[in-house]
């Protein structure tokens, strides 16, 4: 990755008495397509209002550049947002919308015509300069809103859940419209949002917040694969978080059965938490499986089939598989080693929100 | 009978009671001052009573009145936006506190609030005495079109400030946001995004001061003296004192006429402007 | 921290700024309210401290008729006007665009024109048939001028009710009548009561249409204000209105603990007494 673009340092930050952001520190390397990725409330659009400089934080500071930018106005600052359901200047028509920042800027009018043009190409709206806002779909709207951010060559555009207000088939496109102008562009992208399959398919970097704090950061597969804490887990994708205990290394017994796993370092005969992927477990021949139990309820995914498995101790398997096994079937259950993810007790809930950065 | 019904159902007839109201009570009669004022007290067709708003005393009227509210719907507009501006800044809860200091005056009669300022602007009043207190010199505006002005804004205010507050709280501060993104100052973000987005409810409140400015005889009666003729004065008298009419209900028709024009004039730029809203 | 001082600069400015205006709006209430305990007459002079206006209030037969009728011709027209109003209203949201429009624009023709013209037209129309100017006059013309602010705040409340929970209601076997007052009833009953408040607002306050419509018989408080400017206003009125403004403002400290009565005037443009 590259060198350090922007750097939040001790970054505090409270409303009405409540703090939304405490103590927060995060390097953002240039180029990156970063996501802040957490449940609403847990600080990540106020996180991303402080870069953009819509608030001030109460504490600390915002290095952009090298250069401390913490009381620098919103429009003196080299990026750009696009705002959730797109913020277009009602009044305005498209090219008016995306030339304003231009005009601003006293650029010229051979200039600011050929980058509307350009800019409108790039989100594939090409023609439509004249067209008032109101007659644009929620999709186009949201292309106009990147387009008048971009033209301005902005180091960094700032994203704010800008595909919230899609439906599911528009926002899954729009996923790969948006890394292909991020490659087409070479700039940094800081995207908000609380969807995490669209941080997994867009970014090279998740932060996931929880409560004001960062609970881990990572690439995607590090995120989905070896979640630091339950919550990472939990929020990324489905998993079952299991009461465990770490026999030795690379052994961990579950209700009674040892599986072999590849964790180490964490003492003998330690209780921790496993966790593990429903698409990560297998189910086979009862006598074949490490530990056997009953299919108890099964649901028709499309892709999968989401089955339920209670095992004698009365613990819920939740298993995604092709390959159907009926209600009431017995099976055996085995996991690859190093599909199953150990993680530590938390000792307290406060712990719980307190991440480790990797 | 089941035709009857069915029409009893399609809810419409709900409206009839409506539509006869405003046939009898507002068709009927804004006729009646179109048929006064073209006729004289014969009954025989007339253009005098309209032509009688060129004679010199009426001229003289109507610009005053012209000149008099359209001063004050500006000394309206620039007090009420940014009193609007301050109250959006302020979120929520200004909306519960605006209707409250607005609305509650409106329950003390206005020509008592109105009399209230003859009080206050006396020679004697308390506004000079409060001067003298501080050995500055006093006010005279009592019985000028200084106090008529102050009495139209005073009046008219509230009807300015809600439709532009109304419009601005509208606006989506992630627009504001937006401009000031783009590079916008707040000048421009003022000049360029809120004051366009907001040229409806300017319009709504010019509107609704600028009639009841225009067309007033109670302030300049009250705040005037008696020497200060509007041309809501003039149509008053004609029909209090005298018995003139035909000549008040020609003089009103003008008026109206001209109320509309300016209205449509005003709705057309409504349109042609604030396609937003 | 630049920022921080602008923000707490702007802060205080605006302070200042709604503080003037408040003191703008409420100098002339304080003035009455305060003349109304002054012994002496005069408007200017301080005379002394007394309750005697407020005592002599009761015993003013003019100014107690006056109130009567001021308080009843203001419930009787908005409770006509909330009824034809919201009949209107419900008739006009299922009807097609042209008629609708036509009137929504007759409507606005009250809103809009002159109120010294509708009292002129009025006043005109009352003679040209023959009808003698009096209370019941009065009532009709106030009624006239508050059917708009009615429908201008029943017609946003209908719309977004959906129509669906009025099937819903019919589906479940309810008649047309009932589905209405169990389901849409309640939905645009905010919106009724804010056009009734409007126009008892409207209606007590109301000067000109009145000064037109009344004939010589009758006055309400404002009339019989108007009539005494000349000579001087009777001491017990500012005393009525002390009382009235009184009244008026703990109902609104009561009503704002509940928000929903003040949504009201946002939907609504208000227009004022001239």
């Amino acid at each position: 990755m590259g060198r350090t673009l922007i750097d939040l340092i001790h970054i505090e930050k409270s409303f009405d008495g409540e703090m939304v952001i405490d103590d927060l520190n995060l390097s953002i390397p240039e180029n990156a397509f970063l996501t802040l990725l957490g449940p609403s409330g847990c600080g990540k659009t106020t996180t991303l209002r402080i870069i953009g400089g819509f608030e001030r934080a109460d504490k600390g500071k915002v290095v952009f550049d090298g250069e401390d930018i913490s009381d620098v106005p919103p429009n003196k600052r080299n990026l750009n947002t696009v705002f959730q359901k797109y913020a277009l200047f009602p009044h305005m028509n498209i090219a008016e919308n995306i030339a304003f920042g231009l005009k601003i800027k006293n650029k010229s009018k051979a200039y600011i015509d050929d980058k509307v043009k350009y800019a409108l190409k790039l989100v594939n709206l090409d023609g439509y300069e004249n067209r008032d806002v109101d007659s644009l779909s929620g999709g186009q709207q949201q292309r106009i809103a990147i387009a008048r951010a971009i033209v301005n060559e902005p180091k960094v555009l700032l994203l704010d859940e800008p595909l919230g207000a899609l439906d599911l088939k528009l926002r899954q496109d729009m996923q790969y419209e948006l890394i292909r102008l991020k490659n087409e562009l070479g700039i940094t992208f800081i995207y908000v949002t609380h969807d995490q399959e669209e941080a997994l398919t867009m970014s090279d970097t998740i932060v996931v917040m929880n409560q004001g704090y960062i609970q881990q950061m990572g690439t995607p597969e590090q995120i989905y694969n070896e979640p630091n804490c339950a919550f990472v887990a939990d929020f990324i994708g489905e998993s079952n978080i299991i009461p465990a205990v770490m026999v030795k290394d690379e052994l961990v017994e579950i209700f009674g059965a040892r599986f072999a796993c590849v964790d180490r370092g964490f003492g003998n005969n330690k209780p921790v938490d496993a966790v593990i992927r429903p698409e990560d477990i297998d189910l086979v021949e009862p006598e074949k499986g490490t530990l056997v139990g009953r299919v108890t309820h099964v649901i028709f995914k499309g892709v999968h089939y989401e089955m339920e498995v209670t095992t004698p101790d009365g613990y819920e398997w939740l298993v995604h598989s092709t390959d159907l096994s009926p209600v009431g079937k017995e099976v055996g259950i085995t996991v690859d080693p190093f599909d199953i993810q150990i993680m530590n007790k938390p000792v307290s809930e406060d712990e719980e929100a307190i991440g480790v950065n990797e | 009978m089941n035709n009857f019904l069915s029409k009893i159902k399609s809810r419409k007839i709900l409206v009839f009671p409506y539509v006869f109201w405003i046939l009898g009570f507002t068709v009927v009669p804004l006729i009646l001052i179109v048929i006064y004022g073209l006729t004289d007290k014969n009954g025989v067709l007339t253009f005098e009573n309209i032509t009688s708003m060129g004679t010199y005393e009426h001229m003289k009227a109507l610009i005053l009145s012209l000149l008099l509210s359209l001063i004050s719907t500006l000394i309206c507009l620039l007090l009420a936006y940014p009193l609007a501006l301050i109250l959006k800044k302020r979120g929520a809860g200004a909306g519960r506190f605006i209707v409250f200091i607005f609305v509650l005056p409106m329950w003390m009669n206005f020509l008592l609030r109105t009399l209230a300022w003859q009080t206050l602007l006396e020679k004697n009043g308390i506004i000079n005495g409060i001067l003298s207190l501080f050995t500055l010199p006093g006010i005279a505006v009592i019985n000028t079109n200084y106090a008529i002005i102050l009495g139209m804004v005073y009046n008219f205010l509230p009807f300015m400030v809600l439709p532009i507050y109304n419009v601005l709280v509208k606006i989506d501060d992630n627009v504001v946001n937006a401009a000031r993104d783009l590079g916008a100052s707040r000048r421009q973000t003022f000049f360029h995004i809120l004051l366009p987005l907001s040229i409806p409810g300017i319009v709504s409140g010019i509107t609704m001061v600028f009639v009841p400015a225009l067309t007033t005889f109670v302030i300049s009666n009250i705040l005037g003296g008696a020497k200060i003729l509007l041309i809501g004065n003039v149509i008053e008298q004609e029909f209090t004192r005298g018995s003139g009419w035909h000549l008040g209900a020609g003089l009103s028709l003008v008026m109206m006429v001209f109320i509309f024009i300016s209205m449509a004039l005003i709705a057309k730029y409504d349109s042609q402007e604030g396609r937003t809203f | 921290m630049k920022i921080g001082i602008l923000k707490r600069l702007e802060k205080i400015f605006g302070d200042f700024y709604l503080a003037l205006i408040l003191i703008f709006l409420y100098a002339p209430i304080l003035v009455m309210v305060v003349l109304s305990f002054n012994s002496s007459k005069s408007r200017t002079r301080w005379g002394g401290f007394t309750w005697q206006w407020y005592t002599q209030l009761f015993s003013s037969s003019m100014i107690m008729d006056a109130f009567k009728n001021t308080v009843i011709i203001a419930l009787l027209s908005s409770i006509i006007a909330s009824i034809i109003g919201t009949a209107a209203a419900i008739a006009l949201n299922d009807m097609k665009k042209l008629p609708k429009s036509m009137l929504m624009g007759a409507t606005s023709i009250p809103m809009l024109n002159a109120d010294i013209v509708t009292g002129i037209s009025l006043m005109l129309a009352f003679i040209s048939f023959g009808i003698s100017l009096g209370f019941k006059t009065v009532l009709v013309s106030h009624i006239t001028f508050n059917i708009p602010y009615v429908i201008l705040s029943v017609l946003p409340k209908l719309k977004k009710t959906s129509r669906y929970t009025y099937e819903a209601a019919l589906d479940l076997g309810a008649g047309p009548l009932k589905a209405f007052f169990a389901v849409v009833f309640p939905d645009i009953f905010p919106g009724i009561l804010s056009g009734f408040l409007l126009a008892f607002t409207m209606s007590l306050d109301d000067f000109i249409i009145t000064h037109f419509t009344k004939g010589a018989g009758i006055n309400t408080l404002s009339t019989l204000i108007y009539s005494e400017v000349r000579k001087g206003i009777k001491p017990s009125m500012y005393a009525l209105s002390s009382i009235i403004f009184l009244v008026v403002l703990i109902l609104l400290l009561i009503t704002n603990f509940a928000p929903n009565i003040n949504k009201v005037h946002k939907n609504t443009k208000i227009k004022g007494m001239r």
